[in-house]
């Protein structure tokens, strides 16, 4: 028996360590632990409400809308602000132009090398290349003088002998399968996925100034002023502009991704039996179709809400923000109560209590506490949350206003491989779901830009409800949460507000859910059930761990937070 | 297959022609350059034959307590084909969102990258914990401080990405509980360049490599390490809106009328006029927009500890002069310091942040059309 430490885990957000037990050429158990913590939601204490959102979208770079649009959302459940419309629809395209460009930004630059070997790239044949290129997509650069010259540059780049961010990595390793070809167009779209990224993602720029972190959420609506008329506004011309972003974007998803997403899975097939992990499921669900709280009509939600658990597709059960609690029993923090309990969030209390080995250190003490992260649990079980938790909800919720498109795409993908509905649970199921979502929600963008464009048609410019904007308009006590469905999965901020300032605010985030570690019960984590089973070819360099730990496309800088409900300081830290 | 990088490479000229680069789209991207740092144009062949001639330096990226933010940035370079460029015109050894080797194998590449002490350039992300030795920050078992002090303390030279890494940022906002601090407090007497925002404008990276490449030196600085080039202006002095504000037109709700004029957002809390930065000119995602354009106030994300003494975000600034073009940037400076240090002294006594909504007593001064 090896054990295995991966530490960075490379191409995710922020900080994360694996550590493995393998015996037998497979993972027999693993330890998620994320390795930083900032305490934001400490910092939060005190300050004004509508500020939150500011503060919380600095939990992560990467994910740069989310916990904005979540804030903002349990600022105004707390208040019971309703926003207009337009801004309903706003936040939805911004949203929606964050799916696309974050999931290919993951498939592309964070994934893809995991199945990609670049090296082997330059064995391929530009004709054949071309021929493989042409035969899955009409996408027109497919050329063989396009793909002889992306080879050259890349054999240019390797003989120049400065590899940068691709060098002493596990080119070459029998876990790749691609021919040389596959690998090459792989590359190729490698690159062209870097521009498209930066081209389509002045969506948010037109619609919030910049990305990443945009600046344009305000409790009760948006910032951006709108007027088909005026030079200053957001007007016709911009619009327009849009629009021509939004069907490059899904262009791009139809014509380069989902296709090479397929070619890719078709060489990996034996990865749908491998990384299931809980088989429980959970979706906030989101993309409000109309105005008002989703809360108390959720069947207005695009992407529907809903509980699957232990792999039963047949019952979709509710979810209630009341059923949500973490536990600390293997974090470092400590609860007042004991820490085997768990708290809800509006309870929640965090102290921090590093209790792990002084660095440098070679192992955590995986039998005690060893992350930054709490451990989430739905109604006291583990739940895995992201792209393959919101498609398998859609695709077994009849009544979903996505439904008929989930099923077809999710339809299509199982045929094109020719593998059953049970291949979904798996890493190579997380990896199809993100691709399903990224075209489902590319083409549900284009449809709220039409709908924003014909509700300013009928002379409604409204953007922000300003009832409540001043404090002194507030009850002196409120309590709401947000709820979010952000690119890695269910995301909810809970805030108790009093006399105008936040006395109390917690975040439950995807990749707390996906990562954390054991709670008291000792049910692991979604990343550490999927790792269990993963086969491990060469200890030395454990390629496939990757592959199962980025199919949940981690964030770590979200997933690592702190509350704390009563302002204590944080408790001196003990180190064993 | 064991494939590493050799010490021997090629010009970036010879990189750029061999990859397809053309000469016309290379030229663009220094006539880009030379304006970013406002230099003069017979400038414009020295950038040029610096950037061709240089060898690849090489540069590692650190992320500590970060957002990853800047790295997005990164990635949103623009300027002629510059996702391109920035790949070309340096070699990003080490970058733990876009590298390919994880664990051991990205430890070695680090270790390789930074073998030779004054040999390579840092890029630093987030903020350093220094609160119960480091361990709030962990890196293949190391403290960010540790690794902080053997990288940067070895490096040619530092540029602080953020104003986390330059400042400490929010991590350090009070009440800092993992006693946050930017790269220059924690690695003393190293030498750092501190491009703040939040997240720093990768059009300001470039700009800065490239003056460095040009001129062997990095880019002249203010009190607070920041490029003059890109901080020596402030946002209010080349806003859009400042005819507005000059004129008393100011947004009163969002989405009113003025609002959708586009007249002055002071009222709004906009912080323009205590933030130096060159976003106005530079704007954002290939000069698509910026903040104030989208509608929404500045909140003064590239000053040193913003997060207190900018907030609340709503909140309209003290004693800035209204109606008046002709008082200078030092006055208002001064005006605004007087505010910072107020929030300083409260700072001190520990109990502030229950108070926040109210924290600092600022005398308001209306502006505009009262």
């Amino acid at each position: 028996m090896a054990k295995i430490v991966i530490d960075p885990i490379t191409r995710i957000e922020g900080h994360l360590r694996i550590e493995t037990e393998v015996d037998g050429g497979q993972v027999t158990k693993a330890w998620s632990s994320s390795t930083m913590w900032r305490g934001i939601e400490l910092i939060l204490q005190g300050r004004d409400p509508r500020d939150a959102w500011y503060f919380t979208q600095r939990i992560c770079g990467v994910c740069t809308t989310v916990h904005a649009l979540a804030s903002v959302r349990a600022v105004e459940n707390a208040l019971r602000i309703e926003i207009p419309y337009n801004a309903v629809l706003l936040r939805n395209l911004i949203g929606g132009a964050q799916y696309v460009q974050d999931h290919v930004i993951h498939f592309y630059h964070l994934h893809a090398l995991d199945w990609v070997d670049i090296v082997s790239a330059l064995d391929a044949d530009p004709k054949a290349t071309a021929d493989l290129a042409q035969s899955i997509s009409d996408w027109p650069k497919s050329g063989e003088g396009y793909f002889a010259a992306v080879k050259n540059k890349l054999a240019t780049f390797v003989g120049a002998g400065q590899l940068g961010p691709f060098n002493n990595a596990y080119w070459g390793h029998p876990a790749y399968k691609l021919p040389p070809e596959a690998n090459l167009m792989a590359v190729a779209h490698y690159l062209e996925a870097l521009d498209w990224q930066r081209d389509v993602i002045r969506i948010h720029a037109l619609l919030g100034g910049k990305n990443p972190h945009l600046q344009t959420y305000v409790v009760g609506g948006m910032a951006l002023a709108i007027d088909p008329n005026s030079p200053s506004a957001f007007n016709a011309h911009q619009l327009a502009e849009l629009g021509v972003l939004f069907q490059r974007a899904k262009e791009f998803v139809e014509k380069v991704y989902i296709p090479d997403l397929l070619a890719v899975a078709s060489f990996y097939k034996d990865w749908a039996a491998i990384g299931a992990g809980l088989g429980n499921y959970m979706a906030y669900g989101d993309f409000p179709l109309a105005t008002g709280d989703p809360n108390e009509k959720p069947d207005l939600l695009y992407i529907p809400r809903g509980l699957i658990l232990d792999k039963d597709l047949s019952t979709v059960h509710p979810v209630e923000h009341t059923k949500v609690a973490e536990y600390v029993t293997h974090s470092w923090y400590q609860y007042d109560g004991g820490d085997g309990q768990s708290l809800h969030p509006w309870q929640g209390e965090t102290t921090a209590n590093y209790t792990g080995p002084e660095p440098p250190y070679e192992f955590l003490e995986t039998d005690n506490k060893y992350s930054w992260l709490k451990s989430p649990r739905y109604d006291g079980r583990a739940v895995e949350v992201g792209p393959l938790a919101r498609m398998l909800v859609a695709f077994a919720s009849p009544d979903a206003p996505s439904h008929n498109r989930v099923q077809e795409l999710v339809t299509m993908v199982l045929d094109h491989l020719e593998v059953g509905p049970e291949a979904l649970f798996s890493t190579l199921g997380r990896v199809a779901a993100r691709g399903i979502e990224t075209l489902l929600l590319a083409e549900a963008s284009l449809q709220w830009l039409d709908d924003l464009k014909a509700n300013l048609a009928r002379g409604d410019l409204r953007i922000h409800n300003g009832e409540l904007w001043e404090p002194s308009s507030w009850p002196d006590q409120a309590q709401g949460f947000g709820w979010h469905e952000a690119p890695r999965g269910g995301l909810g901020h809970w805030v108790t507000i009093e006399n105008g300032a936040i006395k109390h605010y917690q975040c439950v985030v995807p990749s707390t859910w996906n990562g954390g570690p054991r709670d008291a019960n000792d049910q692991p984590g979604a990343y550490e059930a999927a790792l269990v089973g993963t086969p491990i070819a060469d200890p030395e360099q454990p390629l496939e761990v990757l592959r199962t730990v980025h199919s949940f496309d981690p964030c770590m800088a979200c997933a690592a937070h702190v509350v704390d409900v009563t302002g204590r300081e944080i408790t001196s830290v003990k180190v064993q | 297959m064991k494939i590493t990088s050799t010490k021997e490479s090629s010009t970036l000229a010879d990189l750029l022609t061999k990859k397809g680069v053309s000469r016309r789209d290379f030229l663009k991207f220094c006539s880009a350059m030379t304006a970013t740092l406002a230099l003069p144009v017979n400038y414009f062949e020295r950038v040029v034959k610096a950037v061709e001639q240089t060898k690849k330096p090489v540069l590692v990226w650190l992320e500590f307590q970060d957002c990853a933010g800047n790295t997005e940035s990164l990635l949103r370079a623009s300027t002629p084909s510059i996702s391109e460029v920035v790949l070309d015109v340096l070699s990003v050894d080490y970058h733990e969102t876009i590298m390919s080797a994880a664990g051991r194998q990205a430890e070695e590449a680090l270790a390789m990258a930074t073998a030779e002490p004054g040999s390579y350039l840092v890029v630093v992300e987030g903020s350093i914990p220094t609160k119960d030795r480091g361990v709030y920050c962990t890196i293949g078992g190391r403290t960010a401080l540790d690794i902080a002090q053997e990288i940067c303390g070895n490096a040619m030279a530092t540029i602080t990405c953020g104003t986390c890494s330059a400042y400490g940022g929010i991590p350090a906002a009070a009440p800092n509980p993992t006693g946050a601090i930017g790269v220059a407090e924690a690695v003393p007497g190293i030498t750092v360049i501190n491009l703040p925002g939040c997240p720093m404008n990768v059009t300001n990276l470039t700009a800065t490599v490239v003056h460095f490449l040009t001129f062997g030196q990095l880019p002249l600085t203010d009190n607070f390490g920041r490029p003059l080039f890109a901080y020596g202006s402030r946002i209010h002095d080349d806003c859009e809106r400042r005819a507005h504000f000059d004129a008393g037109q100011f947004v009163e709700a969002w989405g009113d009328e003025a609002h959708r004029a586009g007249w002055c957002l002071y009222k709004m809390g906009c912080k323009g006029p205590a933030t130096s930065h060159n976003c106005p000119v530079t704007r954002w995602n290939d000069q698509t927009n910026w903040p104030i354009g989208a509608g929404h106030g500045c909140v003064g994300c590239s000053e040193p500890n913003f997060w207190d003494t900018m907030t609340p975000i709503y909140r309209r600034l003290p004693n800035v002069p209204g109606l008046s073009v002709e008082w200078t940037a030092d006055q208002v400076g001064m005006v605004v310091a007087g505010a910072v240090a107020g929030g300083f002294a409260l700072h001190g006594l520990g109990s502030f942040i229950r108070n926040r909504v109210e924290p600092i007593e600022r005398t308001e001064v209306e502006v505009g059309e009262e």
